[in-house]
């Protein structure tokens, strides 16, 4: 009887600081394809706080601006649910068209850009609204979606056109088709717009696009030791803010890229788990999260030193990881 | 006279083709043009697409004309394509037998077409291509799986797309040896495809150490003086095995051997767990997408031939978009042996072996709904490239290019 009382207790108090401290919880957050759920992690002991039902195969992951939302893509749902950060539960869906993957949301919250790979459209969407604003024809399997740092442009790739389309934000129309490495997959963006980087999955790639002329105007090719260039597949890219650092998850490789944008150059390859693709790193740009598809769980680096701090289980076939720190 | 043949091709082509003595000036020009015009050749009344036969969707059957993967294909092509400037088109020919076929070829080729798919029987495949062989053009062999089209009956022109008995069998026999299973109860139809199957796992078999303990003809009989070939107990009631390996090139007396042996043993190669191309159920690499394009498409699921059109239309597709549409000779080099990067969607990049033309891939080890392993199976290591341990190898090959 006491106990429970006690126990009710704290989860009172528990849930009156979460919803208190809404921002800035902490909380790291995996989406796990096979599991249909999110995974809450505490940030500091990376222990499950709680798992949040989703719609199925959750896979894409955003925070809203005010960081209040995460914003998760349920593919077998054409769908996006919308998770209620403060009370760590689905609040609300979005409809956004034949299986849905990957997904970026307008810098001022209020659009979200997703790419329906079976429908081979980019759907741009009214999130008040939850009505589709724009379907833009792409080429097959459309994958990676980004929003340039300027809001004019958003990026999109296509697996299977081996392609870069390039949507101007005001028209929605595509402005240009950039024919990149084969099957590009991610994006990461240089801080100032300038440099579109673009993962290719076959082809162990990263091609660099000039956003000014949207043509490619360079390459980095990842090479770690005792890899064929086939067991090389790039998939999850992340920059650091200031545009220096970029974080090339390798697939099949189990390896994480470190590369010097300036010049080009592979620093450093980390060994993480099975399949890595999604990545992420915190607020202060200390750690780094990645997410290994094949072996279930999550590898956390330090960035300083380099070094694979843990490694946690997580939900079956993880995807993505956003950290709200 | 270059830019009236841009638009509307097709017509001015058919024009071009009667009034015969241009047909000649028509390859230079044809390769500057906007259009690039893919052919699928097939066989009237080909016996391996006979609707009983489809219809029991055996494993390692097709479940219909390859046609359909090459039209999977062309869709998929119509983006980049527009991007680049380039129409990709696909016409179907279908002729009764190799001869309509080689004058088709001819008349195509004087229009300048240079991309062909081949969807018939072995025999075809290389009456078509000893004919035409001095043409510059390409042959994609989509549905022939026979070694000696590889081997002795290569030729220069003649791609294949499809993986050959020697890489099915290497990829099954890989499996076995990764299980332990390493001995083999082998039964072998009566048909002459039947024994091409049979000889070239009897060639893997050594290759990689299995052991085939007793080797029994089978017939589809129920004719009780064929009483011991035909009832699959008094097959099976021999020599203990670990593996029943069943070389029936039509499947329809594979199908009733597992669960009707004598031992409880597993059952292998043209039913029970096969070596294939492609299966439906694969469902890494972008597979499911490309599944169910294949259903929205053609109504039905994707098999190994389906397979080996659409990547025989992709690798045209991917070669062109590279060079940026160049002459006919600067595609061929990128394709045959430039670093060409073909997306067969089963996780590596594919290109074909220089030293016969086959497209080098990965096998699939499926059973009637699941797919269980991707040979080459972990720990069988190549010098150059893993793949090449399935099917002929640099060595291994008596092709003269």
């Amino acid at each position: 009887m006491t106990r429970t009382k006690m126990t009710t207790a704290a989860f009172v108090l528990a849930l009156a600081a979460g919803a208190a401290g809404a921002k800035d919880t902490g909380y790291v957050f995996v989406s796990s394809e096979n599991d249909n759920a999110v995974t809450v992690l505490d940030g500091k002991t990376w222990r499950v706080v709680k798992t949040i039902p989703t719609g199925h195969r959750p896979r894409d992951m955003r925070l809203s601006p005010d960081r209040m939302l995460l914003y998760v893509v349920s593919s077998k749902n054409n769908r996006v649910d919308v998770i209620d950060i403060a009370h760590l539960k689905v609040t609300r869906s979005i409809p956004v068209g034949e299986d849905p993957e990957m997904f970026d949301l307008s810098a001022d919250g209020k659009r979200l850009y997703v790419s329906n790979e079976e429908g081979a459209q980019l759907s741009v969407i009214d999130v008040a609204s939850s009505k589709a604003v724009a379907r833009v024809e792409v080429g097959e399997e459309p994958e990676g979606v980004r929003v340039s740092p300027d809001g004019k442009r958003v990026y999109v790739t296509s697996e299977v056109a081996n392609m870069v389309h390039v949507v101007d934000t005001a028209t929605n129309n595509i402005v240009a088709n950039v024919i990149v490495g084969n099957r590009p997959r991610r994006f990461a963006i240089t801080p100032d717009g300038s440099e579109v980087w673009v993962s290719n999955e076959m082809g162990a790639r990263v091609s660099i696009i000039d956003a000014g002329r949207n043509a490619v105007k360079g390459n980095v090719d990842f090479k770690p030791k005792g890899f064929r260039p086939d067991d090389v597949t790039p998939v999850g890219i992340t920059m650091t803010r200031d545009g220096k650092t970029a974080y090339v998850t390798l697939g099949r490789a189990n390896h994480v890229a470190v590369v010097d944008v300036a010049s080009r150059e592979v620093q450093d390859y980390l060994l993480v788990g099975k399949r890595a693709w999604g990545v992420a790193l915190n607020r202060d740009e200390s750690q780094l999260y990645v997410v290994n598809g094949l072996s279930d769980d999550l590898s956390i680096i330090d960035t300083r030193s380099r070094k694979v701090l843990r490694s946690v289980h997580v939900g079956r076939v993880p995807h993505s990881v956003v950290i709200d720190d | 006279m270059e830019i009236s043949l841009r638009h509307p091709l097709g017509r001015v082509m058919r024009l071009l083709a009667v009034l015969g003595g241009l047909a000649a000036l028509l390859p230079a020009a044809a390769a500057g043009a906007g259009t690039v015009r893919i052919v699928h050749l097939e066989i009237d009344g080909d016996p391996r697409y006979e609707e009983t036969r489809l219809a029991r969707r055996a494993l390692a059957q097709p479940l219909g004309r390859p046609h359909a993967g090459a039209e999977v294909a062309i869709r998929e092509a119509q983006f980049v394509g527009k991007a680049v400037g380039v129409d990709f088109t696909l016409e179907r020919v279908t002729g009764a037998d190799a001869k309509p076929l080689i004058a088709a070829v001819e008349r195509l080729h004087g229009q300048g077409v240079r991309y062909f798919l081949v969807d018939a029987p072995a025999a075809v495949v290389a009456e078509l291509a000893r004919a035409v062989r001095s043409r510059d053009l390409l042959l994609f062999n989509v549905s022939a799986a026979d070694d000696a089209l590889r081997q002795t009956q290569c030729q220069p022109n003649l791609l294949h797309t499809l993986p050959n008995h020697a890489m099915t069998a290497d990829a099954l026999v890989q499996y076995l040896v990764s299980r332990k299973w390493r001995s083999v109860l082998m039964l072998e139809g009566p048909l002459p495809d039947d024994h091409l199957i049979a000889e070239a796992f009897e060639r893997s078999a050594k290759r990689f150490g299995v052991k085939i303990v007793e080797k029994k003809p089978f017939v589809l009989s129920n004719d009780p003086r064929q009483r011991d070939q035909g009832n699959v107990a008094l097959l099976t009631a021999g020599s203990d095995h670990d593996v029943v390996f069943v070389a029936d090139s039509d499947g329809e007396f594979a199908r009733s051997v597992p669960y009707r042996t004598v031992r409880p043993r597993p059952v292998a190669g043209a039913d029970g767990l096969v070596a294939v191309a492609w299966h439906w159920a694969w469902e890494r690499n972008g597979a499911p997408q490309l599944n169910s394009r294949m259903e929205k498409q053609a109504g039905r699921r994707m098999a190994d031939s389906d397979w080996a059109a659409w990547i025989a239309v992709k690798s045209v597709v991917e070669s062109v978009v590279r060079t940026q549409n160049a002459d006919f000779p600067a595609v061929v080099k990128y394709l045959k042996e430039g670093d060409v990067t073909i997306d067969g969607f089963k996780g590596n990049r594919l290109g074909f072996r220089p030293w016969d033309n086959q497209l080098r891939q990965p096998i699939l080890l499926a059973t009637h709904n699941a797919v269980f392993e991707r040979a080459p199976i972990d720990g069988f290591l190549h010098p150059t490239n893993n793949m090449d341990t399935l099917g002929f190898d640099r060595r291994d090959s008596s092709c003269a290019l």
